[in-house]
């Protein structure tokens, strides 16, 4: 193989977010991607809805529990309905999302963790009332 | 590998520049893989700015300034409802652009119609329960924690009324102009755009409305 003919057929590989692979008549395989999203989906927001109620596991596991059933929903959404991937085609839009992700888990856990800082070495109110008087 | 890199050869100067150049006049890339991939770089800083109303919200989460909390102001039922809706609606939505793609107007119109009347549906739930909070005076200027809450889910909800517009105009650009492959584009974009509120709904009910109950 040449290498124009190599580029042209690297280049024929490359996906943009939310197109998966549908040539002549394969509807059936691109609605069935669909619908396993669909199912995972559901099987994770009606796990996490029980699981917000329950009183059969320990309480402070709970929003943990709750975090990981979203993360892991959030994943099924980008894999099935956006047709995020891990193969070669699809590296440009992996990296960017990896890049949105590391922005923003800088701005949810640098607010927390600076705002919690500072409530924590910030004196009680009812002090401060008695200081001024 | 960037498209870019891959349509140019690793060690062919010329080739290279020849390359760059056919680029320019839209050549070897096609015009739909450059337009999805800016449309995803908006999603992802889409993404950012409502990371940015997160982290208000979980800073504020406690401060009730004397007034109800979450779990005395959330109905689960109303939000177990919304949730199907746009899940739903998010299904529909991709079995859209696989109509669009097929060229299948039943599909398209279908699914697009689908899709319509459960985002509809969503943002109805969603108006019915920010006007009872506030006639129950639980509105935006009750405390901290209210104004934040009411930006951050007013924020999606908006999203969702723009998304709905979006939609509505899709459906009138591919029946006036066909399936043209810049009308093909748009209905790329708009799906990956009613995707993305789907993600940003999941993050939303689970630290909103889950996390919110349980305290």
């Amino acid at each position: 193989m040449s290498h124009a003919e190599d580029t042209e057929d690297r280049h024929h590989r490359d996906t943009v977010p939310g197109e998966e692979r549908l040539d002549g008549h394969a509807t059936a395989e691109g609605v069935g991607a669909y619908l396993i999203g669909l199912g995972l989906a559901t099987l994770l927001t009606v796990v996490s809805f029980f699981i917000s109620g329950t009183t059969l596991v320990w309480g402070p596991s709970i929003p943990v529990a709750l975090g990981v059933l979203a993360i892991a929903q959030m994943g099924v959404h980008l894999t099935f309905f956006l047709h995020i991937t891990t193969g070669p085609d699809n590296v440009n839009n992996v990296m960017a999302l990896a890049f949105g992700v590391l922005i923003v888990l800088l701005l949810i856990v640098g607010s927390l963790w600076i705002m919690m800082n500072l409530n924590h070495n910030m004196m009680p109110l009812d002090q401060i009332m008695q200081m001024q008087r | 590998m960037s498209a870019f890199q891959a349509a140019a050869g690793p060690d062919r100067e010329v080739e290279h520049e020849q390359n760059v150049a056919t680029h320019a006049a839209g050549g070897l890339v096609s015009k739909r893989i450059i337009v999805g991939y800016g449309f995803w770089i908006f999603l992802l800083s889409d993404i950012i700015m409502f990371s940015a109303f997160f982290a208000t919200y979980a800073v504020l989460v406690g401060n009730t300034a004397g007034g109800p909390r979450g779990s005395q102001l959330f109905d689960l039922h109303d939000t177990a409802v919304e949730t199907a809706c746009l899940l739903l609606s998010s299904f529909t939505c991709g079995l859209a652009s696989i109509g669009a793609r097929m060229h299948d107007g039943r599909w398209f119109y279908g699914a697009m119609a689908a899709t319509f009347v459960l985002g509809v549906g969503f943002i109805g739930i969603e108006v019915h329960e920010f006007a009872s909070l506030v006639a129950r005076g639980a509105g935006p200027t009750r405390s901290a924690f209210l104004s934040a809450f009411f930006t951050l889910v007013g924020c999606h909800g908006l999203h969702v009324t723009a998304g709905l517009l979006w939609l509505l105009t899709m459906i009138a650009q591919v029946f006036a102009k066909g399936y043209r492959p810049d009308i093909l584009r748009r209905v790329l974009c708009f799906s990956l755009f009613w995707h993305t509120l789907d993600i940003i709904w999941v993050a939303l009910f689970t630290v909103v409305y889950l996390m919110g109950a349980g305290q």
